[in-house]
């Protein structure tokens, strides 16, 4: 079996698995647990597609979130449409606002450092703004209504939840196995690793990072609008404070940039993390973020394909004893 | 509206913030000059220094001011040790390591503080907290004066060591050229640690002009490191001379821009400035290299 075929049955698998855990638990505290690893887990796949795939190290993903997240809260509020086609507009939205920034950066040829920065002003506009007009709420923020319904996208235990967001989440995989498998993937990661000789040899670097900042924006805002969804409630910090940018880029740069696996891994792990850390300490502030930061400090400095990568260094250093031994013997 | 006695103190608040962003750009501006790397722990390392000249003064009742000996040295060893324990080693030679790490230490540092000192936001008592100084029609506080005519003189003293010392020559050796400086003997490890070294220090030197007449919590330096990152933008990566200038220059469009747009609205001009300045002018208003 070819190893891209592997990969796809692989999806299959996990998809399946975890669709399964809501019909053999009822454990709140798995149950949540579960939720909010797959969040995590959209979130560090978004940004794996940007910042993994093509390279570009965005510091406000929060930019997309929130926008999802407010897309979702208002459709809903002041359109009365409900929460699936607030959904639809929450992640095309999200998209726009990612082609509108990626048009403006990478138009001037913003790279490295600058594209970092310029998406962190970017999300504290947004914030500022969030802030300033009336039909965000301002620093009051929204409110969802209380109504469960599959219409409303609100359910009494967290499992349909679960659905929802392991949806996004295969819906992500897939799109990261295609961008391993398709010509349009070849393209950014050329661009990613030299974006001049991937211009020479005609690939558009700025049509290629477009397509990928909107469909990263995309995942992005999904996660914002199921964040939306569970807690009911957004506000301008929540939805374009810097955690949740953090939080995405941790998450995918601990498991593995430019993978498949390697953002489930890095949320898994963060998340699993995070709990003993609560179990440890209690619920004090800061404690968690502290974690994260070390975590993110030491994986660059000593893993810095990070954990997904810890088998292939192993395996070429393994490689490498054994022709060594081999070239001996022969 | 364009009244002159609110336009002028206004114009004259805005120049003497202006000063303190320019003494915190000219640290980043430094780093970046020397080791081609943006600090994003700038911040964080402005509101590791608040919180020093703060307990130096609950605990020990030193004033800020006379607190400038410690933090200042501080400050400067935090910098060199970073950069030569952690920064350096976690590179492995490309930027974007450098950039996470920062983040990343800026993420432990603002935590920690949330940690030892809850998110309140606190502040000092002085004797001169409240001392104004007329000026023209304008009122002004004291510590600003002070801030202003402070942050004037370190900067002087940052560009007389780039500019005059054995330091300084190797220092922007280094920047110019690293190859060639080390094949002329210079210590390369040991020149980015001194350079960062210097660029936190002026963050302690900052922090003790500024905390009489402002606060610190553990969210201080955000409100500081993206005004810091436009103005170095602004005055171009790496340049002394844009720093100081940039940050007069964002010093007062914050405060106009407060004056005309209200205060949250008015930041928008800063952040406005900030993304046309990266999109049209990379290289900043006074930045050679295109």
């Amino acid at each position: 079996m070819r190893s891209s075929m592997k990969e796809l049955v692989g999806i299959m698998v996990f998809v399946a698995l975890v669709a399964c855990v809501p019909l053999v638990t009822e454990s709140g505290v798995l149950l949540n647990f579960v939720m909010m690893a797959l969040y995590a887990t959209l979130l560090a796949q978004a940004w794996n597609i940007l910042g993994g795939f093509g390279g570009q190290f965005s510091f406000g993903h929060a930019l997309f979130f929130g926008t999802g997240a407010y897309i979702q809260a208002i459709v809903q509020l002041q359109g009365g449409l409900n929460a699936w086609t607030a959904l639809g507009l929450a992640v095309v939205g999200s998209a726009g606002v990612g082609v509108f920034v990626g048009a403006l950066s990478f138009r001037y040829g913003l790279k490295g450092s600058y594209f970092a920065l310029v998406t962190l002003a970017f999300a504290e506009v947004f914030r500022i703004l969030a802030l300033s007009v009336p039909f965000t709420g301002a620093g009051v923020g929204l409110m969802l209504p209380l109504q469960e319904s599959f219409a409303n996208m609100q359910f009494g235990s967290r499992k349909g939840y679960i659905y929802v967001v392991l949806g996004f989440v295969a819906a992500a995989l897939l799109v990261t196995w295609w961008l391993k498998n398709s010509r349009f993937g070849a393209y950014l990661q050329a661009v990613r690793d030299n974006e001049d000789a991937a211009r020479a040899i005609g690939v558009s670097p700025f049509g290629v990072k477009l397509g990928a900042i909107a469909l990263s924006a995309g995942f992005m805002g999904a996660g914002g609008a199921f964040y939306v969804q569970v807690f009911q409630y957004i506000d301008p910090s929540i939805a374009y404070g810097a955690h949740t940018s953090v939080e995405a880029l941790v998450a995918a740069i601990v498991g593995g940039l430019g993978t498949l696996w390697g953002p489930v891994l890095g949320a898994v792990v963060l998340h699993v993390l995070a709990d003993i850390t609560r179990n440890l300490f209690g619920e004090l502030p800061g404690i968690n973020m502290v974690i994260y930061g070390v975590v993110l400090v030491a994986i660059v400095m000593f893993m810095p394909r990070g954990i997904g990568g810890l088998r292939a260094t192993v395996q070429s250093v393994w490689r490498g004893l054994r022709q060594k031994n081999g070239g001996r013997r022969g | 509206m364009f009244d002159f006695s609110i336009l002028f103190p206004s114009l004259l608040n805005g120049l003497t913030t202006g000063a303190v962003y320019a003494l915190i750009a000219l640290g980043l501006t430094l780093i970046y000059g020397v080791l081609h790397i943006i600090n994003f722990a700038h911040g964080a390392a402005l509101m590791v220094a608040l919180y020093a000249v703060y307990m130096l003064k609950q605990h020990f009742g030193i004033d800020p001011y006379m607190a400038l000996p410690l933090v200042v040295p501080g400050m400067f060893v935090l910098g060199y040790v970073l950069q030569r324990v952690i920064i350096n080693r976690a590179s492995h030679g490309k930027d974007e390591n450098i950039l996470l790490v920062t983040l990343g230490l800026s993420i432990i540092l603002e935590n920690a503080a949330l940690l030892f000192f809850k998110s309140d936001t606190r502040t000092i008592d002085t004797a001169y907290t409240l001392t104004t100084v007329a000026i023209g029609p304008a009122m002004i506080a004291l510590p600003k004066l002070v801030a202003f005519a402070g942050a004037l003189a370190v900067s002087g003293l940052l560009l007389w060591v780039v500019g005059k010392t054995d330091l300084g020559r190797a220092i922007r050796a280094v920047a110019k050229e690293k190859h060639g400086a080390k094949l002329m003997g210079i210590d390369v490890d040991h020149v980015y640690a001194m350079s960062f070294g210097i660029g936190l220090a002026c963050l302690g030197a900052a922090a003790c002009f500024l905390l009489p007449a402002y606060y610190v919590n553990p969210q201080v330096g955000n409100g500081f490191v993206l005004v810091a990152f436009t103005v170095v933008v602004l005055g171009g990566m790496g340049s002394f001379g844009g720093a100081l200038l940039g940050g007069l220059l964002i010093g007062v469009v914050e405060s106009l821009g407060g004056l005309y747009l209200g205060e949250s609205l008015g930041q928008i001009g800063i952040f406005v400035i900030f993304i046309a300045v990266l999109l049209f002018r990379p290289q900043g208003l006074f930045g050679a290299k295109a």
